[in-house]
């Protein structure tokens, strides 16, 4: 009896503390939303300290990257790095008790070397270097998860931050309710399609120019006249890309069909791989994508074929493979959002920057490219530039042979917005 | 043309070599965690267990500049890592259904923090496909068969060896006693603790290679969320198999078509939306989750007696 009632006790402990544990590991798992500010300290200290090897190449590529695409971007990242330990101790140790102006950003993944998420934190020091006004970052925030993403604002809001700027899809919302609670914050939301009267705006760019430019460049390296193309999802960006693309291959060489497989991925490199692979098994040569990973680029490059990268220039996952990108170029887009909140002058809209304004370009041209086409490139990018080149003009058809645009007509920004039909040359199906 | 479906010879071949591929990967995370559920444990835990394989393979695979090693540290992290799980739910009795949940979170967690430093790094180091000389040129089965990457021939070694041990040696039936009737392992003279922890273990070993041939092999590079739910998939698998280490292979290579399917619809043409496609994989489960409980209404279930009991000596 005694032994038994001896034994229930000690099960029961047993169990709390079991118990007891699970919560300690579970709380553990979901520390690193809590400690983002920590991690994004930790992150710039081991920049400098630990991966020497890595990151000083990666430097060296940014400067490279710089200097070929625009040329105010000379030596930002070292002294980047030195300016940011700075300031992030200085956040971490008072947050925003001096009443120093600052800027927080909301990264979907981390920052890693290349991609969607690397690009916007380009931009971010290029806008704390332009403007003189410190930032921060939290990242892999899931942008799945409102709860994640109103948790990380009111964190940031709380920690004194006067601009938040969110880059991925899914945040639209919560920083759509957010910016109505705190209306004293200015809240830039990237990719969406809502704004507010006061301190809610949107920012997206002109992604489909570069794309074209890009098609060229594809288009005159295939030899069996298919390109693959891994696209995500079928709505008006992807398939605005996907027609952009076409439509600059075509420009090369008229015979090019465009292969669409679709993944329903952002984010799946084992999917995004197998659907490049599956292209290629299809007959083709030269591997476009729209997805942030580097998987596509990297079976293109076990097999022999070409790739067109996309968010960054990718060049060095698979040096063999890699023919061109189309890239973002936030920087002055962060600049002015966040000089313009600094000084009371921000007012929010949509935003929708293109080659003109310098929020989208083309990265690194393989080396092989043959030089006419090079220069058939950088003629249409300087007509980009100056606004009289436009990717969706007529004669256009549609996939299906239906006349879209008659000649000398351009499309009208609203048929551009919620383009959601291929162009002739396209091979796939769209909705 | 069947059905007015076309079946072009290079988009069938390459159908299978993925299907294959993406089959051998779930296999050898669904084998670990048969092995564990066999002896008596269900480990939930199976997708932390393969993201910290993943992660840690990735890692050493890149500082060893050898994959073999980074594949021989996923087995030792996944090991590792399945150990919380042996303590709570074996060594303390805790409810294994909170502990395997908990252990899919923590290892989730743990290898995204962990990860910080390599996500998206260049994949220097990564596994080649073997070359089998005369045989990969075989038209049709030299690529399908004979062309994978190394770990999907491991995982038909370790297939047989695990039949082989489970059905043909004494620590096997042991093993099995442990998972069917823990007292009488135990009466045997059989350390059912020692067996769990054992076949926990293994599990959660199988399960950091399965990671590692996400990170070293389909799609080189460590990223958040490379394993995106497949270790879900692992564990329906084994309901599918009935525990039964060639049913499960079978189940695997019909979840690995159901993964490549989706990915090729431009291929084969097929008709609906890509996004009804995709959705394959997890239909399968829940189909195979309905078909199993009808079928096994009126018999005695294929389940070891003993799984998700903990065992304590005299307690029953």
């Amino acid at each position: 009896m005694k032994s038994a009632e001896g034994n229930k006790g000690t099960k029961a402990l047993w169990r709390v503390l079991a118990l007891l544990l699970v919560f300690v590991m579970i709380a553990a798992a979901c520390g690193d939303d809590d400690g983002d500010d920590g991690e994004a300290d930790d992150g710039s200290t081991a920049s400098d300290d630990m991966d020497d090897g890595d990151m000083d190449d990666m430097d060296d590529d940014g400067h490279d990257h710089d200097d070929d695409m625009d040329d105010d971007g000379h030596d930002h990242d070292d002294d980047m790095d030195d300016m940011d330990d700075g300031d992030m101790d200085d956040m971490d140790d008072m947050g925003d008790m001096d009443g120093d102006f600052s800027a927080a950003f909301l990264y979907i993944s981390p920052v890693g070397e290349a991609g969607w998420t690397w690009a916007h934190d380009q931009g971010r020091l290029y806008a704390e270097e332009a403007t003189g006004i410190p930032t921060v970052f939290v990242d892999s925030i899931d942008d799945t998860s409102a709860a994640d993403t109103e948790a990380a604002i009111r964190t940031l809001v709380a920690d004194g931050h006067d601009v938040i700027i969110g880059t991925s899809f899914g945040y639209m919302d919560t920083m759509e309710a957010m910016a109505d609670e705190f209306p004293d914050v200015v809240f830039e939301h990237v990719s969406g399609y809502k704004a507010n009267e006061t301190n809610f705006g949107n920012t997206f760019g002109k992604i489909y120019q570069p794309r074209y430019l890009t098609g060229m460049i594809a288009g005159a390296a295939t030899e069996t006249n298919q390109i693959g193309y891994v696209a995500a999802f079928p709505i008006p960006e992807v398939a605005r890309g996907i027609n952009a693309f076409t439509l600059g291959a075509q420009r090369v060489n008229p015979d090019v069909e465009v292969v669409v497989q679709w993944t329903s991925t952002w984010f799946d490199p084992a999917i995004e791989g197998d659907a490049a692979d599956a292209l290629l098994e299809g007959g083709a040569d030269v591997i476009a994508m729209h997805q942030d990973t580097t998987s596509a680029g990297l079976a293109a490059e076990a097999a022999g074929a070409r790739w067109v990268s996309y968010n960054s220039d990718m060049s060095e996952f698979a040096p063999d493979a890699y023919l061109a990108s189309a890239i973002w170029n936030w920087g002055p887009r962060y600049a002015e959002i966040i000089s313009s909140a600094a000084d009371g002058s921000y007012a929010p809209g949509f935003y929708w920057g293109g080659y003109a304004d310098g929020i989208v370009d083309i990265g690194s041209i393989a080396d092989d490219v043959d030089s006419d086409i090079v220069a058939q490139v950088q003629d249409i990018r300087q007509q980009m530039i100056d606004g009289t080149f436009a990717v969706f003009s007529g004669p256009l058809f549609a996939q299906d042979g239906t006349q879209l645009l008659a000649e000398g007509e351009v499309m009208d920004p609203g048929m551009l917005l919620g383009e959601a039909f291929f162009v002739q040359g396209v091979v796939g199906d769209i909705g | 043309m069947i059905f007015g479906l076309t079946f072009p010879e290079a988009a069938v071949i390459g159908l299978l070599f993925a299907a294959i591929q993406f089959g051998a990967m779930i296999y050898l995370a669904s084998l670990g965690e048969m092995i564990a559920e066999r002896a008596g444990v269900l480990n939930l835990g199976v997708e932390g267990m393969m993201a910290m394989g993943a992660v840690g393979g990735f890692v050493f695979a890149i500082e060893t500049g050898n994959p073999w090693l980074g594949l021989l540290a996923a087995a030792v992290i996944g090991g590792a890592v399945a150990m919380i799980h042996g303590l709570f739910a074996v060594v303390l009795g805790a409810n294994q259904v909170v502990s395997g949940l908990a252990l899919t979170i923590f290892g989730v967690g743990l290898a995204n923090f962990w990860g910080t430093d390599y996500e998206g790094l260049r994949p220097e180091v990564q596994f080649v496909d073997v070359d089998w000389g005369p045989l990969s040129d075989i038209s049709w089965i030299g690529r399908i068969l004979f062309q994978q990457s190394p770990l999907a021939y491991s995982a038909v070694l370790l297939g047989c060896l695990t039949w082989f041990v489970l059905n043909r040696t004494r620590g096997g039936l042991a093993l099995r006693a442990a998972g069917e009737s823990a007292a009488t392992a135990d009466a045997a003279g059989h350390s059912v603790l020692g067996l769990r922890l054992f076949a926990v273990a293994i599990g959660g070993a199988f399960a950091g290679i399965g990671g590692a041939y996400l990170s070293l092999s389909i799609s080189p590079g460590w990223t958040v969320g490379v394993v995106a739910g497949r270790g879900w998939i692992a564990v329906a698998l084994v309901i599918f198999g009935a525990w039964k280490v060639r049913r499960v292979a079978l189940g695997a290579f019909l979840f690995g078509l159901a993964m490549a399917l989706p990915n090729r619809t431009e291929s084969f043409d097929l008709p609906w939306d890509p996004i009804l496609w995709s959705m394959l994989p997890y239909i399968l489960t829940i189909a195979v989750m309905i078909a199993g409980a009808l079928v096994l209404r009126n018999r005695p279930p294929p389940a070891p007696a003993a799984l998700g009991l903990p065992f304590r000596r005299e307690e029953r």
